[in-house]
Order: C-alpha cells, then sequence, then structure tokens
C-alpha cells in the first residue's frame, strides 16, 4: 500500500468562497472582452452557464477557453448533436460541456448549422476524447467534423445510409400489425 | 448485398508477405468480457496497433427514449451499465428530479445512498475480481460471488428484481424499505468486511498478480485528463477528481469518506483505488444506515416526496378517490406535461461520471436525451494503452478498465 495516498475530505470541504472565484458572470465578461460580438445568447439554466457561436468559430472560443489560465476549460465532458426541424437554418446544434475542474465550474457551449453543409470544425485536436464522440455525432446525426482523423460511422453499421437520430426519421409505430413477429414470440 | 460480403472474404493486399500478425480478438471471446472486437497487429506477442470496434449491441436508446414518458427512461438506463444499475437509475432520477425541481426529503436521500453505495460495490467487486481470472485466480471471483449475491438480495427485497433493477421513482422510492430488507442489509454489513479482506489478501500482495498487473496499461494523468477518463481509472492516474465530491448530490456533503487516488494509472493502481473505494463504500452505507435509524415515527414512514404529478398514487386511494384515479392513469399513459427546460445532470457512477444531458421542449417525452457513458469515451485510449505491450497484458488492461458493453453500446 505504500504506493497508494488518500485525499482527506471531511463533510463539507469544499469552501465555496475559496472555489467559486470563477463564477458565470466572470465567464461571460472574459469571453465578451475576447470576442465581443462573435458570443451571444448567453443564458443560465439550473446554475449552468450556456452560450452561442457561430460554427467558424468553435474551434477559436474552444482553444481560448481551454488556454487561457484564468478560464481554463481542459476537460471536455460531454459532445453531442440535436436537431431542431423547426428551425430553418439552424437545424442541427453541436452542444458540448467543458469542465474547469480546478474551480470545479462546468459551462455548455452550442454551435448552430444548417442540415445541407453540416460542416463543423473538429475538437479532437485538442481533446483526444472528442474523437469519438464526434464520431458518434456524425454516425448518428451527420455533423461533418472538418479535420477529424478517422470520421465513421461508429455504433451503426457502416451500410447505414441515414442518420437516424434526425427528427424526421420517427421511430417504428408500435401499433403496425403488418409485421410477422411469429419468430420472436410476440405473433 | 451478396456482393458487399464477398469483398469482406478477400485477403488485403500484402497479407501474405508482411512480417506481422493481425489477431482478430472478439467479438466474442472469453477474455474480453463482453462484446468487443479489437484487430490487433501483433509482432510477435507484441502489440503493435489495436482497432477496437464497437456496437455490436446498439440499441437506440436515446430515440427510443424521445419516445418514452420520463418514467418508462429507467428501464432503458438499467441496460447502460449492467453491473450496477441502481446507480444509473438514481441518476435519472436525480436529472428528473432536477428538471421537475422536485426536492426530496433527507430519509430518501439516505436510502439512496445506501443503494448507489451497495451497487459501487458490486461493481467494483465484479470488476476487481474479473482482473484476478485475467491473471489467473478464478478463486478470488467464486468466492465473492456469493456475497455479491447478498446485495442482490436486497435490491430483491426493496424492488423486486435484481439485475435490470428499475429500482425507485421520480421523487424517491416505489415502496418503504421493509424489515427483511434492513436484516438483510445488516447481514451483508457484518460479512462483508472479513470477506473483502480476505479478497484483498489473495491479491495486494500476491506475488504473480502484482508481477502481471504493475506497470502495465499505465496512462499519465494529464493523458487521462485529454482521454476524458473519469471515475476510478481516472483518480487511479493521480487526478482527484469525484462528482460525489466536487457537485454532491442526494446529501452526499453529509457523509464522511475519503477518495482514494493513485499515481501511475496502471491496472494495479487502478485494482487498489476500487479496493479502497469499496471499503469507503461500506463506511458510507454504515454512515446512512445510522442516519436513516435516527429517523422515528412519522419521520420513519417517508420514502418519497410529494410530487403527485409524477410520482404514482397509493393503490387503496387509486380504487376509492376519483383523482388518484386520474392520476394513476394519467401517469401510467405518460400525458403528463414536463417543463421546458435544458438540464445537465451527472453522478459518479460505477466507472466514472455518468452524465444526462435532458432538454424538455414542454411536451411529455424529452426532446432529446443524450448519456455520457463513461466507457464509451475512455475506451478509445484503448489503443494507447495497450500498444508495445504483450498480448496478455492487453487483456488485463481490458478488464481492468471496467468496460460495459451495454454502457458503451447504449
Amino acid at each position: 500500500m505504500d504506493r497508494f495516498f488518500t485525499l482527506d475530505h471531511g463533510p463539507c470541504t469544499l469552501d465555496k468562497e475559496v472555489i467559486m472565484v470563477l463564477t458565470n458572470e466572470t465567464i461571460q465578461q472574459r469571453l465578451t472582452e475576447k470576442f465581443g460580438e462573435l458570443v451571444f445568447h448567453f443564458e443560465e439554466s439550473y446554475g449552468m452557464l450556456s452560450f452561442e457561436a457561430s460554427k467558424e468559430n468553435n474551434l477559436k472560443i474552444i482553444q481560448f477557453l481551454h488556454d487561457d489560465a484564468q478560464l481554463g476549460f481542459r476537460f471536455l465532458t460531454d459532445l453531442c448533436a440535436v436537431n431542431f426541424p423547426d428551425q430553418p437554418g439552424r437545424e442541427l446544434a453541436v452542444v458540448y460541456h467543458l469542465h474547469n475542474l480546478t474551480e470545479n465550474v462546468r459551462i455548455r457551449f452550442k454551435v448552430f448549422t444548417n442540415i445541407t453543409g453540416p460542416d463543423i470544425f473538429t475538437a479532437s485536436k485538442l481533446f483526444a476524447s472528442a474523437n469519438w464522440m464526434e464520431r458518434e455525432t456524425y454516425d448518428f446525426y451527420g455533423v461533418n467534423f472538418v479535420g477529424h482523423p478517422n470520421l465513421k460511422r461508429i455504433l451503426n453499421v457502416d451500410e447505414m445510409d441515414y442518420f437516424p437520430m434526425r427528427k424526421e426519421y420517427p421511430l417504428e409505430d408500435q401499433t403496425r400489425v403488418d409485421k410477422d413477429d411469429e419468430m420472436f414470440g410476440r405473433g | 448485398m451478396t456482393e458487399q460480403y464477398q469483398n469482406h472474404i478477400k485477403l488485403p493486399e500484402g497479407s501474405i508477405e508482411k512480417q506481422t500478425t493481425t489477431l482478430n480478438m472478439g467479438p466474442t471471446h472469453p477474455a474480453t468480457h463482453g462484446v468487443f472486437q479489437n484487430i490487433m497487429e501483433l509482432d510477435g506477442e507484441r502489440i503493435v496497433s489495436a482497432v477496437p470496434t464497437i456496437g455490436y449491441i446498439h440499441r437506440a436508446f436515446e430515440k427510443i427514449a424521445e419516445r418514452r414518458p420520463l418514467y418508462q427512461i429507467t428501464p432503458l438506463t438499467d441496460r447502460l451499465n449492467y453491473c450496477s444499475s441502481p446507480l444509473n437509475n438514481m441518476g435519472w432520477h436525480l436529472t428528473c428530479e432536477k428538471l421537475l425541481d422536485v426536492k426530496t426529503p433527507k430519509r430518501v436521500d439516505y436510502l439512496r445512498i445506501i443503494i448507489m453505495e451497495l451497487s459501487r460495490i458490486s461493481d467494483h467487486l465484479i470488476c476487481n475480481s474479473i482482473v484476478g481470472v485475467d491473471t489467473g485466480a478464478y478463486t478470488g471471483f467464486l468466492y465473492v460471488m456469493q456475497y455479491r449475491e447478498l446485495i442482490y438480495e436486497i435490491y430483491e427485497e426493496v424492488c423486486g428484481s435484481r439485475l435490470t433493477t428499475n429500482i425507485g421513482r421520480i421523487g424517491g422510492f416505489e415502496r418503504n424499505f421493509t424489515n427483511t430488507a434492513f436484516t438483510k442489509l445488516e447481514k451483508f454489513l457484518k460479512e462483508y468486511p472479513s470477506v473483502l479482506k480476505e479478497f484483498e489478501n489473495l491479491f495486494t500482495r500476491n506475488r504473480i498478480f502484482m508481477d502481471r498487473t504493475i506497470g502495465t496499461g499505465g496512462i499519465g494523468a494529464e493523458r487521462a485528463l485529454n482521454y476524458g477518463f473519469t471515475g476510478p481509472n481516472l483518480r487511479a492516474a493521480g487526478v482527484d477528481y469525484d462528482v460525489r465530491v466536487h457537485s454532491p448530490y442526494s446529501s452526499y456533503e453529509d457523509f464522511d469518506f475519503k477518495i482514494p487516488v493513485g499515481k501511475t494509472g496502471d491496472n494495479y493502481d487502478r485494482f487498489l483505488v476500487r479496493n479502497e473505494e469499496m471499503w469507503q463504500s461500506l463506511g458510507i452505507i454504515q454512515q446512512a444506515y445510522q442516519k436513516v435509524q435516527e429517523f422515528k415515527g412519522e419521520e420513519a414512514e417517508v420514502f418519497h416526496a410529494n410530487v403527485p404529478e409524477y410520482y404514482l398514487p397509493e393503490k387503496e386511494d387509486v380504487y376509492t378517490k376519483m383523482e388518484a384515479l386520474i392520476w394513476h392513469f394519467k401517469i401510467i399513459m405518460g400525458e403528463v406535461d414536463m417543463p421546458k427546460g435544458e438540464v445537465y445532470h451527472s453522478i459518479e457512477g460505477g466507472n466514472g461520471e455518468l452524465g444526462f444531458y435532458l432538454i424538455s421542449d414542454g411536451g411529455r417525452t424529452p426532446f432529446r436525451l443524450h448519456f455520457r457513458r463513461p466507457c464509451f469515451i475512455y475506451y478509445q485510449a484503448y489503443p494507447e494503452l495497450v500498444t508495445g505491450g504483450m498480448l496478455s497484458d492487453a487483456v488485463v488492461t481490458m478488464s481492468s478498465l471496467n468496460l460495459i458493453a451495454g454502457e458503451m453500446d447504449a
């Protein structure tokens, strides 16, 4: 057990005043200082700061969030896409959840793209974890991550010729009767 | 189709002349403990490269979830990391409660913590004993299985099922814990420490085990963070990140526990971290059980929050009262609208940060639900972990990463 040490943690040792120097306001301020009009739609939902940028600038902003000494969002928690069929020109959103582990602050960052040319710069050069998450996003939504080293399907079969999580592909009707289900014990 | 499949049988260019061997490990191989395929290039027994293929048991949970009311998504989460289903269930309930702004009573929180820590123990127990199996010690695995059974019996008493538990409801539990459940918990708390001690004695200072695991499959803290590692695997690499401490949920802030952190991130450190976590979980369960016992009288009967729109009414009321009958019908048929909102909630799952990203447009089903599945994200580091090592070490590395195919493929 000599190679092993434990981090002491009593009840409530996370002192809020010490930990929370990076507030949502300071993040917003820092971002608008740097990017001005390029970042917009700041909002706070359930305590998490969320903002938007145009898709051309996504990598620039993620790089800044990662490198900036004050912000330091060096952990990519999650990357996924959302399909909004009712928003012409903004049908697909790619959502990044970033985490500053030392300050323990999370943010959500979105870029929107149209569905006819869904090209977005890849974050896989910055975060190795983005590699498969982007492949998954491509697989289900058809977002084309420009510069990705190996953008191909990951969970679905290679032969699939559509992107199944888009809203235009509804789930199979549960009440359909034309299918022969005898083999599965439901016939 | 026929033409396509003919292409699959063709030997690749130059495959006869080349100096290395291609080995297809998986999809169903006894040493992979799940549906994993790795196409490995071997130079003798040394791995030159590995290409993982996943998705063999993809079941489109995210798509299905877009057509299901909240309570029907819980059984889907069972089938993610099926070694610790209750953790997934609780994570999902907590996400819903965050969206619906439900405040759960303390007793519910503590009962949930008992269940969550029990399932963390059962998860780590499987993982560590499987590492033992892959290094040639079957005994530990067989020995601890009967004690995992004790945990499953507690689940059974609380929710009626063992593996895919569907335990708890939005706002609390489906029923109060029975005395039998507490008796079983006491039995487990009494018997388990000596079992874990003996399990450790079999492995921790075992010469063969140490030789096999120390220095294999290691990863540094910087790389681990870049690869999105979370949970015991990240902590073994030396990063002190635990969701239970950083963003406490379900009243974890009321408990006194330590987070074990390793140094080298190799297989041995991962094993040690998991072992120590089991001890810590035991401590948390003991504290929680004590706190639960302190509730007396009416307070001891509380097992759910007051959320009539999502929590099924008492069966007796359904038969006798009009309003209860209406709510029962509305909930069962999934006809309750949820508030509009966007929420990300994460818990410390068995193998890392299990996150739920839920977007609601005010309808009856989620507009979009995304699972942050920890092992899907960190499995992509596998080629880097095993390249340059021996094939036999790659098997141990795979099991010590605690990869669960069900979670990876969603």
